[in-house]
């Protein structure tokens, strides 16, 4: 069959094919329900996606037994049921996602207050970071601090203390300023219920965990309790970890670490985790370990 | 990270005592990354008792010799002592819990049983007790369901009304298979005070008809009253949509099975052929997965839970049994100890958790037992701990939640938790 001929029998087939739907009369089924129309007036609220509880959330059209469903759906943060359109998201669903996501990024990139040391009586400091860019690509930076600062520590914090507490804004900014201070008071007092006073509260501007053990390093703490925001998922944006390092100094093996996570309010409370990783520091002193060892000492 | 306790359940009943032995093994659930979690992971029964008569002096007196001799068979069959026993409950229900030395024997027997043995009675806590015993609360979890359990016992018929696992509330009625009992020609040789306002002789469509009303399978009129006991602290509310109706206690038993009428001497047999008639079971309907035991193995297995893992305590000696609940309330103290609860899921900030302990500070004289709802025990502990002298006992749980009126034990440690015993009610006397 040569060119020609080939040419001549697709037009012959185009002539007679019928399109499978013809966009002017394709006619659906099922028109469906109208949507209704939302007037908004001037200085109305568009409903606030973020503040739905996705937990009760529960979008499937006509499910055989959707209070089963939700009693599942209770139980777990994540996104099920969230029905289709088509093939696709729910518009509901999609801005959902979308807010969660942009909320996660925010926490990640915005900047701690300037005066937030200064109004909470905080000592402040910064690491070798210079900017969120520098402190998001130069690990390392994120964890030692210039000459500048580490005279701040020495001159401002008291020496070979047995706690020192340092709250860093890690990555998340939005979860230090919403449990930092109340975990934090929690820990000074718990603490002096065990006879323990410790002297003033680090605050670590682009800090990493790392950034504990310099501050072992400078000013010889026998126990460091890093209060940090975690890597912020799409469940919250607000969850902080507490690290806590017997002996910190630099170069510490990560296995030396306790860690209490979750702090946020739909995790522990941060007042009750703060009273929690009191006693836990109490026993890290009395056990002379913190981490893997820890556990270790407590199954003998 | 596991942790058990051994835990006995006994019941005195109207008609049976039965005791059983199970193992309730703690685990926390969370992540060795985060605050602890504990929770009852496993409920095994190590050892299930006969069923006995339960021994009595003529009908007004519980004889407590008869009944201790009981126990010190099962656990010495058990192969358990006394010393070993960790948590349970010790019940007393339906009829005799109206004998005049109800009260006496029954604090004899929790002392004999163990240390953290649980005096109780109440139709509210047995209801619910006798309902998860049954399987009842489970099988309404599991599928959702309306669910009214009745435990149809010798002398009443406890009443649970479950939605989706969530118990919504419980009822007592006197509706039992031994109000009337009978020698083997028949004739009535004891006859409950209940039934004196009929000259029927076996009134069992009364009987009946007032479980029927209580379902809401048949209006209610002043029958249902009339077999309403008066010991419970909450009017019943009879369930607007048809239920599944669940069975549990002797005679349920007789519903499914043929007995002769005179096989127990007494009417159980009949009252369960008449509910097989009934409108209760011409709908859907399930038989505990525990009949007769569903009530003893409910106190066994399920009067113990656990408070939250974060809690504070100092200079107090557990178990502490039957400290009086009050509602916390500014400018309100207490004359005796009690424990003050909060309730309230809501987070507490730390700046409101130092006010609360302030109040709590300046209101109590004695020692501080408080149960709040929110977690927030051992900061609330902390801070009481600074405001009072060292020699103040103080014990601060969480995640429970307690009614005015009520009545808590407290158990002593498993691992970072504490075991409760919440109950709503002590003998009425």
């Amino acid at each position: 069959m040569n060119k020609e001929e080939l040419r001549a029998l697709i037009s012959e087939l185009l002539k007679d094919a019928e399109p499978m739907v013809k966009g002017s009369d394709y006619k659906p089924t099922d028109p469906g329900p109208t949507p209704k129309e939302t007037h908004y007036t001037d200085g109305d609220f568009v409903p606030d996606v973020s503040q739905l509880d996705l937990r009760k959330l529960y979008l499937v059209d006509s499910p055989k037994d959707g209070e089963a469903f939700k009693r599942l759906k209770a139980r777990t943060p994540a996104r099920l049921g969230s029905g289709r359109a088509g093939p696709r998201y729910k518009t509901l669903t999609m801005l959902r996602f979308r807010a969660d996501h942009a909320a996660a990024q925010d926490a990640v990139f915005s900047q701690m207050p300037e005066d937030y040391g200064e109004k909470n009586g905080l000592v402040s400091v910064k690491t070798k970071c210079e900017s969120k860019d520098m402190y998001l690509t130069r690990p390392d930076f994120g964890r030692c601090f210039d000459e500048e600062n580490a005279a701040i520590i020495r001159k401002e914090l008291p020496q070979k203390p047995k706690v020192q507490i340092v709250i860093g804004d890690g990555l998340s900014s939005a979860a230090i300023l919403s449990n930092a201070m109340d975990c934090m008071q929690a820990i000074r007092d718990g603490l002096k219920v065990q006879g323990i006073e410790i002297g003033k509260t680090l605050f670590v501007r682009y800090c990493r965990v790392g950034a504990g053990d310099a501050v072992g390093d400078i000013c010889g703490c026998e126990v460091v309790c890093v209060l940090v925001g975690e890597r912020p998922g799409l469940v919250t944006d607000k969850s902080m970890s507490a690290y806590i390092t017997y002996k910190p100094h630099t170069g510490v093996s990560e296995s030396a670490r306790t860690v209490v996570s979750n702090i946020h309010d739909g995790g522990t409370p941060a007042a009750e985790a703060g009273a929690h990783v009191a006693e836990l520091i109490g026993k890290i002193l009395k056990k002379k370990v913190s981490g893997v060892g820890l556990h270790l000492e407590e199954k003998v | 990270m596991a942790d058990t306790l051994l835990s006995v359940g006994l019941d005195v009943g109207t008609t049976t005592t039965q005791m059983i032995v199970s193992r309730l093994t703690v685990e926390n659930k969370a992540t060795g990354f985060a605050v602890p979690e504990m929770e009852i992971a496993k409920r095994e029964i190590l050892y299930k008792g006969k069923v006995h008569f339960t021994p009595l002096f003529g009908e007004k007196r519980v004889d407590k010799a008869g009944l201790q001799a009981l126990v010190e068979r099962e656990y010495a069959l058990a192969g358990i002592k006394r010393e070993q026993v960790d948590t349970g409950a010790v019940i007393i229900t339906g009829e005799t819990s109206r004998k005049e030395n109800a009260k006496t024997a029954l604090e004899a027997l929790s002392q004999y049983a163990g240390e953290f043995v649980v005096a109780t009675a109440g139709p509210d806590l047995e209801s619910i007790l006798a309902a998860r015993g049954a399987g009842a609360v489970e099988y309404s979890e599991r599928t959702g369901k309306l669910v009214l359990h009745m435990d149809i016992g010798g002398g009443t018929s406890n009443l649970c009304l479950v939605k989706a696992g969530k118990i919504i509330a419980t009822g007592c009625l006197n509706v039992g298979g031994r109000l009337i009992k009978r020698d083997e020609s028949g004739n009535v040789t004891y006859r409950s005070p209940v039934l004196a306002y009929t000259a029927e002789e076996l009134p069992l469509k009364d009987m009946v008809f007032a479980l029927e009303m209580a379902a809401g399978l048949r209006p209610a009129d002043e029958l249902l009253s009339r077999f309403m006991t008066e010991e419970i602290t909450a009017p019943w509310e009879i369930p607007t949509e048809r239920p599944v109706i669940s069975f549990s206690g002797g005679v349920a038993d007789c519903i499914e099975k043929d007995h002769p009428p005179l096989a127990f001497g007494d009417i159980g047999p009949e009252l369960g052929q008449a509910i097989r008639e009934s409108k209760l079971c011409d709908g859907e309907y399930i038989l505990g997965t525990e009949t007769i035991r569903a009530t003893v193995i409910g106190a066994g297995c399920y009067s113990t839970t656990l408070s939250g893992s974060t809690v504070f305590y100092r200079g107090v000696q557990f178990p502490m049994k039957n400290l009086p609940v009050v509602e916390f309330a500014p400018g309100k103290g207490a004359e005796e100890t009690v424990v003050f609860s909060i309730p309230g899921e809501e987070k507490l900030s730390y700046a409101r958790i130092r006010k609360l302990a302030d109040a709590l500070a300046n209101q109590i004289k004695g020692p501080i037992f408080v149960a709040l709802q929110a977690d927030a025990a051992k900061a609330l502990g902390h801070c009481l701990c600074l405001l009072l002298p060292a020699d103040r006992p103080i014990c601060c749980i969480d995640r429970v939640k307690l009614t005015e009126g009520g009545f808590l034990d407290i158990g002593a440690p498993v691992g970072p938790a504490l075991p409760v015993v919440i109950k709503t009610l002590i003998l009425s006397q």
